[in-house]
């Protein structure tokens, strides 16, 4: 991990309007994340977990506030640039892994890439590593139907990293499998962090998936409720 | 992998979804093809129609004779190149059902008005020309009954009847003729109108119509004039008509084909829009999640619109592609099927074109709201949907 701030939250507000009524997720909202960090971000249903990973991610905007990636603000770019900023540097890990079922597991693995300048060749390379890396080289050609809930996220994870994006956002990556294949990636993530140097933004419910982070915060009603811990 | 083969394999993913919708374009479009060869193939005559021929018939009804003078007469009409004679002979050759459509004309005129259409070996109609029995046979009808050059053929006639009582004719076939258009009607016989005059038992010395070509197409309206007033208070008025009109009016006197034609052809591309329309709302609706998760990994929104509609102009294009395939196997077996009524029924450039307008636009219609919905689609709503 350096000391360089590869996000940074400068004031966010999210507000939303249902019917007559203003919601308020956050308000005046700060937050940093430095470069090679594993970030847990925990708390209770409704605090505002997915809605802070929608903003991280570009997949939705603050009412008010200011949101800094890599030194540049992201929050006020178009749909498109968005769209183009996402796939160059973030991997989205999903709690139902949100693979596509009509494609086997290597091109679900090459999806990010169709976003690239990469050649077909380049790209059948790098989906290989990213197979290997996620220890599925033998079962590239399966359709994911065919595949167990561990072996899913695990495709899902390959597909986040293929394209080398700096961050990678992970909601509830867990949620949906066993302990011992819960152990199983979140060990993965650990790795990808520690040896391959990712940033990783993990948001979960469960408590010892927490215990993998190097940082975990506690969200509650849109605010930061207690001082974070550091593993 | 590329976005064509995404497109691919999301069009594919519901095996039967995908058939039925596809057969159903199918059947739209060889139904498409079919039909508008057949009624193109029913105007050939109106469309084939030279600018510069006329047609003049009885005034009162076509069916009523003319005077065998009247030919003479007409060739001294100043702005004419030839005049040809015709007779219906109501032919058949063994059996009624056995329709054969037999005129009697004159050999010496025939060609100078309809050489343009008629395609014929010049020895074979100079041979034609000499025998009076002789007959001149149309490559459909020789086909249809398998007859051939020097064979001698019994024609009946359900009109007519031979002096000696008898109502049937024997020729010397002396040539088979093609036509120089594809689609010109080769389905007829001609006969020697003085063999025919000389030998049948009432009527003599009248025609049926006269076929005239004038010198240049501007002179018609002139020609036109000078014929019917020729004959004007006279026992036998003519009404003089260009050949394009009388064409018409006789196809129209079937009833509107061409009407009842289009309206099947488009009630069925009508229906193609509601199925194909409803499967392809429905096939993106079922994928609103997945779309969300392109959007997220970073498919733009216009990338993803395109690939939509990729989607229902691939199924659109797959399905008229095989239907007009089809097609025209279908109109070759039925122009190859014995005693078909109609000269040939061909899937030309004209119909293919117009075919590919149109899965064009059903191609367009049918994938432009799933894929502005798509478009428009929010990520987050399209994410919590699973």
């Amino acid at each position: 991990m350096t000391d360089k701030i590869l996000y940074d939250l400068r004031g966010v507000s999210k507000e939303f309007v249902k019917g007559k009524e203003k919601i308020t997720i956050f308000d005046n909202l700060n937050m940093s994340i430095k470069e090679g960090e594993f970030l847990a971000i925990m708390g209770p249903s409704g605090s505002g977990k997915t809605t802070l990973l929608n903003l991280l991610g570009g997949v939705d905007k603050p009412t008010s506030g200011e949101i800094w990636f890599n030194d540049s603000r992201v929050d006020n770019l178009s749909e498109s640039q968005l769209a183009k900023w996402r796939a160059g540097n973030i991997g989205f890990i999903f709690q139902f892994y949100n693979l596509m079922p009509m494609l086997n597991a290597e091109r679900n693995v090459e999806l990010p890439l169709l976003l690239t300048n990469l050649s077909s060749k380049q790209r059948k390379q790098s989906v290989a590593t990213a197979m290997e890396l996620v220890g599925l080289s033998d079962r590239a050609k399966h359709m994911t139907s065919e595949m167990s809930g561990g072996q899913q996220q695990r495709v899902a994870i390959a597909r986040a990293i293929v394209s080398d994006p700096k961050l990678i956002l992970c909601d509830e990556p867990t949620g949906d499998l066993d302990r011992k294949t819960a152990d199983e990636i979140l060990s993965m993530l650990q790795l990808l962090n520690r040896d391959f140097g990712k940033t990783i933004l993990m948001v979960t419910h469960d408590p010892s998936a927490a215990t993998y982070a190097k940082r975990t915060l506690h969200l509650d009603k849109g605010e930061f409720v207690e001082k974070e811990l550091t593993t | 992998m590329s976005d064509f083969y995404l497109v691919y394999k999301n069009l594919i993913r519901k095996k039967l979804r995908f058939f039925l919708t596809f057969f159903a374009i199918f059947i739209a479009f060889l139904m498409f093809g079919a039909l508008t060869a057949f009624d193109k193939a029913l105007n050939a005559g109106v469309e084939l129609s030279a600018d510069n021929r006329l047609v003049s018939v009885n005034k009162i009804n076509f069916t009523q004779p003319l005077p065998i003078s009247y030919v003479r007469k007409v060739q001294t009409v100043e702005g004419i190149e030839a005049v040809a004679q015709f007779n219906w002979f109501g032919g058949y050759y063994k059996e009624p059902r056995q329709q054969v459509m037999t005129f009697a004309v004159d050999p010496a005129t025939l060609l100078a008005v309809y050489g343009d259409d008629i395609a014929i070996d010049e020895e074979r109609y100079d041979g034609w020309q000499k025998n009076q029995q002789g007959i001149l046979v149309g490559k459909a009808v020789a086909d249809i009954y398998g007859w051939k050059v020097g064979d001698r053929i019994p024609l009946h006639s359900n009109i007519f009847s031979k002096r000696d009582g008898s109502s049937s004719w024997a020729f010397d076939i002396e040539g088979i003729f093609t036509a120089k258009y594809p689609q010109a009607d080769t389905n007829s016989v001609y006969i020697h109108y003085k063999y025919f005059n000389e030998t049948q038992s009432f009527g003599g010395d009248f025609i049926g119509w006269m076929g005239i070509k004038t010198v240049d197409p501007k002179l018609n309206e002139q020609v036109i004039k000078a014929i019917d007033d020729m004959f004007a208070n006279t026992p036998y008025e003519t009404e003089t008509v260009p050949e394009k009109a009388f064409n018409q009016s006789f196809i129209a006197q079937l009833g509107n084909i061409g009407l009842i034609l289009s309206s099947v052809v488009f009630a069925s591309f009508f229906i193609i829009l509601v199925i194909v329309g409803f499967s392809m709302a429905l096939a993106i609706r079922e994928r609103t999640n997945e779309i969300g998760v392109m959007k997220t990994l970073g498919f733009s929104s216009l990338r993803i619109f395109k690939m939509v509609l990729m989607e229902s102009f691939m199924l659109i294009f797959l399905g008229g592609i095989a239907g007009l395939f089809t097609a025209t196997y279908f109109l070759g077996f039925l122009n190859n099927a014995p005693q078909f009524p109609l000269p040939d029924l061909i899937l030309s450039n004209d119909i293919i074109l117009k075919a590919v307008i149109i899965m064009v636009f059903l191609g367009l219609i049918t994938g432009i709201i799933p894929a502005v919905n798509a478009l428009r689609l929010n990520i987050i709503t399209a994410l919590s949907r699973r």
